[in-house]
């Protein structure tokens, strides 16, 4: 088996014990990439040779008998959205076209001290607006699972990159579902942490109060070995949570042990019904069966406040990105178009912005700017917060009787790309499931259930915890995993990139 | 629940700086009403002894020390200028004609 096949926690133990080095790891990653990423987009930039040098760095270390860490040498990939020293950070946006971060994001400087080797930067949604990667200025990202359909987003290109072999180990960000619906789309594990428990420092930010980054992976346990090195509080950003999230990496070992006996389950009541396609609800309902075997103690809980998540979540984010975008304004950093004649800054900034935004860029900074604006503040905004209010309360009940939440992760496989790259509405949708635990702070995490009867494309399943209580998710995850890899003999793998061997 | 209009779609891309072509705003004022439309729903839904929230998790105010640290050079902080003199960003003439 060539080792792009192996996970992050294997191609670790290989390299501690002296069976492979860093430089071939990141050498048959970057093969893969050179042969796939033509027909994926999955990368924006690929970094070869500082991949290769920090490889190099590490195996020196690695022989020296002093690496930095167990993920030292074991190669990564980053969205697009977190700042890298050196290479270019685009956030897929025409804007910032060239632009070169003259500082590391705090992710970034943790991965680098921990000596992982970046390959590269991976598409998104323009500035991560939107559920396909088709809102990249550069071009959709294409599902390994299917070459025609979206990745889903907007991390499309760190779920594509991991479903590919392309890298092992992915950076994502998620703020009303960017890293768990693509997971769902390429039979991939995502997980956005708590609220304020990974640093944002160097994030482009979409809506500072949703945000968040949390790991890209093949498996639970890779998500737990990342999630670990990335997590922890940051003097840098100022809304880090003081307290640790620890107990992950523990949490999925257990977990994988596969007893869930004690562990009370919650399948939330408002996430079903007709917006849910019969095949993933067939995988969903299999996954709960599965948790019930396990000793789960599985019920029905009803959060009444989640059938408004959807249009709080539609106004607080364009309020908040109406006003982070602002800094977009051509005149310190990113793309400057000039008119002729004589032009303003006022006039530069306008045509920088109009020819530098894609068009849901545009669409979320009109309603932003329209939903802040005074008239309608009270009643958009301001209901849009009362409404977070009352989703905090929800869960804050839902929790005094269940351990986690569980819901299928999107309510469609992977859809045509195109399909509905001009219907915002039915785009939102997709992230139906996944936009309350951005406005709460809750951790949640998509792991595979399996496979489509009807397109053969993934599906995934969600579980949602309380606050500072990821570890939940990696136990309750890690369980459904090993048992549905036992029941399908291995991992669920794309065609195409089932048996080329690489290395 | 009001209407966007076409003027209206316009104002608002104005005050958000971006310079809207005729062609955008027939593409893209339909939709925006279609999204608010969508949003409307949330009206009264919570009434006065709801409070908002503005941030998922309870947050005071950070400070840090008031010492020097590390920071870019002006070299670094300049690198990625659309135009520059000196030390400088170098910025289009920033009063109207009529000023």
């Amino acid at each position: 088996m060539s080792w792009i096949r192996k996970t992050a926690a294997e191609q670790a133990d290989a390299l501690a014990a002296g069976e492979v080095t860093s430089v071939e790891l990141v050498q048959a990653h970057l093969d893969q990439i050179a042969a796939t990423n033509g027909d994926l987009n999955a990368f924006l930039h690929v970094d070869v040779p500082g991949a290769l040098a920090q490889a190099a760095a590490s195996d020196e270390r690695r022989s020296a008998g002093s690496p930095l860490h167990a993920l030292d040498g074991v190669p990564i990939a980053i969205k697009d959205v977190l700042t890298t020293e050196g290479l270019p950070t685009t956030a897929g946006s025409r804007i910032l076209e060239g632009w070169i971060p003259p500082y590391d994001g705090t992710v970034t400087a943790r991965i680098k001290a921990a000596g992982l080797p970046i390959l590269g930067k991976t598409n998104m949604d323009e500035f991560a607006m939107g559920s396909s990667t088709e809102n990249s200025a550069y071009g959709p990202t294409r599902n390994p699972w299917d070459h025609d359909r979206i990745p889903g987003g907007s991390g499309g290109g760190s779920a594509a990159a991991v479903a590919a072999f392309q890298a092992p180990l992915a950076i994502g960000s998620d703020t009303g579902g960017s890293i768990r619906q693509p997971g769902a789309m390429t039979g991939t594990v995502g997980v956005k942490p708590t609220y304020g428990s990974v640093s944002r420092y160097g994030v482009i930010a979409l809506a500072n109060s949703l945000d968040q980054l949390g790991p890209v992976t093949r498996t639970v346990l890779d998500s737990a070995l990342l999630h670990e090195l990335i997590g922890g509080h940051d003097p840098k950003d100022s809304t880090s949570v003081p307290t640790p999230v620890t107990g992950l990496i523990e949490a999925a070992r257990e977990g994988a042990k596969g007893d869930l006996s004690g562990l009370r389950v919650g399948v939330v009541k408002e996430l079903q019904g007709d917006a849910w396609a019969p095949d993933v609800v067939e995988r969903f309902e299999e996954s709960v069966d599965i948790l019930k075997k396990l000793g789960a103690d599985v019920v029905e809980v009803s959060l009444p406040s989640f059938v408004h998540a959807m249009a709080a979540y539609y106004l607080i984010l364009p309020a908040e990105c109406s006003s982070n975008l602002a800094k977009f304004d051509a005149m310190r950093y990113g793309r400057r178009v000039t008119p002729e004649g004589s032009p303003s800054a006022e006039e530069v900034m306008k045509v920088s912005r109009d020819a530098g935004f894609g068009d849901e860029v545009k669409r979320r900074i009109i309603i932003g700017t329209y939903a802040l604006s005074s008239g309608y503040y009270d009643a958009y905004y301001g209901q849009a917060q009362k409404i977070r209010t009352l989703i905090i309360e929800d869960f804050r009940r839902a929790f005094e009787s269940v351990d986690v939440l569980v819901s299928p992760t999107a309510p469609t496989t992977a859809f045509p790309i195109g399909e509905k790259v001009d219907d915002p509405l039915s785009m939102y949708l997709q992230d139906l499931a996944t936009i309350p635990a951005n406005l709460a702070g809750v951790p949640g995490i998509s792991v595979p259930s399996g496979t489509s009867r009807e397109d053969g494309l993934p599906t995934g399943v969600q579980f949602l915890a309380p606050v500072l209580e990821d570890a939940r998710l990696y136990r309750v995850g890690a369980a459904l995993e090993a048992a549905l890899l036992e029941q399908w003999g291995g991992p669920i793998v794309p065609a195409a990139y089932q048996s080329k061997e690489s290395s | 629940m009001p209407e966007l209009s076409r003027g209206e779609v316009r104002h608002l891309a104005d005050l958000a700086r971006i310079d809207l072509s005729d062609a955008e705003l027939d593409h893209l004022a339909p939709q925006l009403n279609v999204i608010l439309e969508s949003v409307a729903s949330i009206q009264g839904v919570a009434g006065d002894d709801v409070v908002p929230t503005s941030h998922p998790i309870p947050m005071t105010n950070v400070f840090r020390e008031d010492v020097v640290v590390p920071c870019l050079t002006p070299e670094q902080a300049l690198a990625a200028a659309p135009e520059r003199e000196d030390d400088k960003f170098a910025v289009p003439r920033i009063l109207g004609d009529e000023q």
